[in-house]
């Protein structure tokens, strides 16, 4: 039987991580994720975890601690946002080139400067190419039941890659929900047993983790850590169907809304996707054959599917809660990507909402669509990168 | 009648937005004070920390700018290296100086940096709503600690101004406290002192200000301060821990 609650998006999160009760947790508070790190620290007070917590000093000194827990062979975790994911940066990349299953929550924030406290996805976005898994989660139930999985995924014994779980900083993380939570033994089943793959202090096994390596040998290095991420899609894949078994909700690569006989198309990811379906749901009762893409696993990106998914329609928009300076929104190049290998494909248009906090609203999404209609028409696009809900 | 109290000019006619029995706005007006009586305010950059005194800029009357948590002394390190007739001072808590950023203050403090630091310690993260800070007492409470502080997995409180008074390059580190009439003139003597020495160009100078954080430590103001005297002074006893030149403070009335 399922737990029915009402609950924020990072106490959601903490919960999850009260069920897996991991072996190490680094902690240090950043808005918008201060109050998960905060819930979980409790648990380890009240003795409800056996969790090793260590109150560090930085970021950049959690993700290192994270190095080091998971390279004696432990299930570590940890969270951040911002600013906090900004300071892990040169640590990620040790992760990942390590292979560390460390599984670390991310509640989207904006990054300095100015300095803003409120949701886009600069942060996660700046993480991209940095070797961990994302998985991206619209609501507290998905933030829920992606952290579940990530640690499945992160420790699955062909890859063993760090995963990164995204929910939108206050919108999700500090907003109540309703929320199915599964039950203590259910989702100790469904984690099992934390299996140490070439930890340190096997002393009849000495190792070393991240020695020199020079040019004779960093390409192929690399080389391989791209094979890895290819082998990704299939674990997510088994391990959501695995899951849909328990928890009855049914993940994929991304979520495909009424895109089926579509016509156009929002491709937008998190919070943002459950405005636009209401607004799509508008639209269909007009008449007009709209639908929604909300991608799901954004690293390593499923670029055939997402054509698969997206090339029979005549417009799509994609709305990037991020920006790259003097380039299109980091999902518009994603998306473009994918859709340039089909011959016949959608006229596409990027439009940036939502940085630093601002309100998305239904009347965006309904500005876009009606864009969206009228470019379908013509098959004309007039400008390609526009920011939406600015005060001009 | 002669008025003889008024707010400083290097303050804007704004009011403050801290909490009740926050020692912020107390240690923003001294600093101003310092400021109007050398006359600076038109020399004064300072550096915003991250935290509660991020919006510095809203209060202070004079250019600010606003730099990544923990790397004021750095930031102030090179606008001072690029603007040395400039006065420079960093305004940080004790999550910006004493733990994220305790390589930068080291650092500058060890090069002798001729830069200001206002060191506002209330032993807790009091931004982001009151976890355990490294300068944290030993059993205090914090959302981080909820059963106290156990010094064998959390450490130790972290005594900031007797590490870097070990330090040759600094010049001038003291510990006051905003606690009582007389701590704060004393106080007010430390910040004008600190600016003084960097006017001279003697070098790397710290003030640190034990300062109240009633809502995050849950007392009243008036038990905060209480708290403040009998816990807090104990670990972070107050007075100079370092002056360079002590019975050397003939001012030099030109330079100002």
């Amino acid at each position: 039987m399922a737990r029915i609650l009402a609950v924020s998006g990072n106490e959601a999160v903490a919960e999850a991580l009260r069920q897996v009760n991991p072996d190490v947790c680094a902690a240090y508070p950043i808005t918008p994720q201060t109050e998960l790190m905060q819930r979980f620290a409790s648990f380890v007070s009240d003795g409800i975890v056996d969790t090793e917590l260590i109150l560090v000093e930085s970021e950049h000194s959690a993700m290192s601690t994270c190095i080091g827990a998971s390279a004696g062979g432990g299930r570590v975790v940890t969270a951040t946002s911002s600013q906090g994911l900004a300071l892990m940066w040169e640590m990620l990349y040790i992760a990942s080139g390590l292979r560390l299953p460390i599984v670390m929550p991310v509640v989207n924030r904006s990054l300095s400067a100015p300095i803003n406290i409120h949701c886009d996805h600069s942060d996660a976005m700046g993480a991209r190419d940095s070797g961990w898994i994302q998985l991206w989660s619209e609501n507290a139930q998905e933030a829920y039941d992606n952290t579940l999985q990530a640690f499945r995924i992160a420790e699955h014994m062909d890859i063993r890659l760090p995963v990164i779980v995204c929910m939108d900083g206050f919108i999700i993380g500090h907003s109540i929900q309703r929320i199915e939570y599964l039950e203590d033994e259910e989702v100790k089943k469904f984690v099992g047993e934390f299996k140490p793959l070439n930890p340190l202090l096997d002393i009849d096994n000495p190792k070393s983790y991240g020695p020199l390596i020079l040019p004779d040998l960093y390409h192929e290095y690399k080389r391989a850590q791209h094979e890895v991420m290819t082998k990704v899609k299939d674990i997510v894949l088994d391990v959501a169907e695995e899951f849909e078994k328990i928890g009855g909700r049914r993940y994929g690569l991304f979520e495909a809304y009424r895109l089926d006989d579509a016509e156009t198309a929002l491709v937008i990811l998190n919070s943002a996707a459950g405005t636009s379906k209401d607004v799509i749901d508008e639209f269909r009762e007009r008449g007009i054959m709209a639908g929604l893409l909300k991608p799901r696993l954004f690293r390593p990106f499923p670029y055939e599917e997402v054509a698969n998914a997206l090339k029979h329609l005549k417009a799509i928009c994609v709305l990037d809660r991020a920006d790259s300076f003097g380039g299109y929104g980091p999902l518009f190049m994603e998306v473009s990507s994918a859709l340039y290998q089909v011959r016949e494909r959608p006229r596409m248009i990027n439009k940036i909402y939502g940085l630093g906090g601002r309100d998305y609203l239904p009347q965006h999404a309904e500005q876009v669509l009606s864009e969206l209609v009228e470019i379908a028409k013509t098959d004309k696009v007039e400008i390609i990168k526009e920011y939406i809900g600015v005060r001009e | 009648m002669k008025k003889i109290f008024k707010r400083p000019i290097s303050l804007k006619q704004v009011p403050f937005r801290f909490c009740p029995g926050c020692g912020h706005s107390l240690i923003h007006r001294l600093i101003a004070e310092c400021i109007d009586n050398l006359g600076i305010r038109e020399r004064v950059v300072g550096i915003a920390p991250v935290g509660c005194a991020v919006f510095a800029y809203d209060y202070f009357n004079f250019d600010i700018l606003e730099a990544p948590h923990g790397r004021p002394p750095a930031t102030a390190t090179g606008l001072k290296r690029a603007m040395p007739d400039r006065i420079i001072f960093t305004y940080q808590g004790d999550g910006d100086l004493a733990a994220i950023g305790t390589a930068e203050i080291i650092h500058a403090a060890n090069r002798g940096e001729n830069i200001s630091v206002f060191f506002v310690n209330n032993a807790t993260y009091g931004m982001t709503g009151g976890q355990m800070a490294p300068t944290t007492l030993p059993g205090q409470k914090t959302t981080t600690t909820p059963s106290g502080r156990n010094t064998k997995t959390a450490g130790f409180p972290l005594r900031v101004s007797e590490l870097l008074s070990t330090i040759e390059g600094a010049s001038y580190i003291v510990r006051t406290s905003v606690d009582s009439y007389k701590n704060l003139i004393n106080t007010k003597r430390a910040i004008e002192k600190s600016f003084r020495y960097q006017i001279e160009e003697r070098g790397f100078s710290l003030v640190e200000i034990l300062s109240p954080c009633p809502v995050d430590w849950g007392f009243t103001p008036k038990d905060s301060i209480i708290w403040l005297r009998k816990e807090m002074m104990s670990v972070y006893p107050l007075g100079t821990l370092k002056d360079k030149f002590k019975g050397k403070n003939k001012w030099k009335k030109e330079l100002l």
